[in-house]
């Protein structure tokens, strides 16, 4: 039985209002996470024992800054959205839960623009 | 009005522990470690840009026994999420639902997370000891 208008199923984005969203950035930042975690695995590698100014010179070339950038990115959008559903499911106090998710995304915002500051300071100071 | 008392499923302590729902609750388990190993790629940039001085004391930080066995956890963590994520994806597209199927999947996740882990400490050290 259908109780849903066509037009509603074409806007079809729930009682939330934001339809797949969640989901479907999760996955995407994911997918972007697979390549960019592995290069950042190996730089770090390679970077083990290396002093100050082989790093800096690493992460100042256009290829480490931009990557890293978009790694930071990507994995704050991730750990946050990941940390909304742990929040969601043991959380079950309305207000708590509401107040534990603005602070991780707020959290992850600052932590975020605190790690691009850092590569974009380095990228452009040498 | 008076809540009615539903019949509950039983407790997770009820049920034996298998291969697919250890790994689904250490996916969930690594993907919050890793938020929180975040905290230290902070704290690695900071000094980064910082200054010479604040790197070499975040290098010997990190160096420490308590930094190693930090990114030992880290490292693991992280090759475990990054295998069981991926399989997670093959899921979303509808592959890999049989039982037999995910239970080797699973498995191919442990092998492979715990051997990418060797293969990045083993490569670190030897290239520690080459340089």
């Amino acid at each position: 039985m259908k109780f849903r208008a066509p037009l509603a199923r074409a806007r079809g984005l729930g009682s939330a209002k934001s339809g797949t969203h969640h989901w479907w950035m999760q996955r995407l930042t994911a997918v972007a996470l697979v390549p960019l975690s592995l290069w950042f695995v190996a730089s770090l590698i390679a970077l083990a024992t290396a002093d100050h100014a082989t790093v800096v010179e690493w992460l100042a070339s256009p290829t480490a800054a931009i990557l890293g950038c978009a790694l930071i990115v990507a994995v704050f959008y991730h750990g946050q959205l990941g940390l909304q559903v742990v929040l969601e499911d043991y959380v079950h106090a309305e207000g708590l839960k509401l107040a534990s998710i603005v602070l991780t995304k707020l959290v992850s915002l600052l932590l975020a623009a605190a790690c691009l500051f850092a590569v974009l300071k380095i990228a452009f100071a040498s | 009005m008076e809540k009615r008392q539903r019949p509950l499923s039983p407790h997770l302590q009820i049920y034996r522990p298998q291969l697919t729902s250890v790994l689904s609750i250490t996916h969930r388990g690594t993907g919050i470690a890793l938020v929180a190993g975040t905290l230290v790629l902070v704290y690695w940039l900071i000094a980064a840009a910082s200054g010479a001085e604040a790197y070499a004391s975040a290098q010997s930080l990190l160096g420490s026994w308590l930094g190693r066995t930090l990114l030992l956890a880290f490292s693991f963590s992280l090759f475990f999420h990054l295998c069981n994520g991926i399989r997670h994806l093959f899921w979303d597209v509808g592959l890999g639902f049989e039982l037999k199927t995910t239970y080797a999947s699973g498995m191919a996740v442990v092998i492979v997370s715990v051997a990418m882990t060797l293969a990045a400490w083993g490569l670190a050290y030897f290239m520690r000891a080459g340089a």
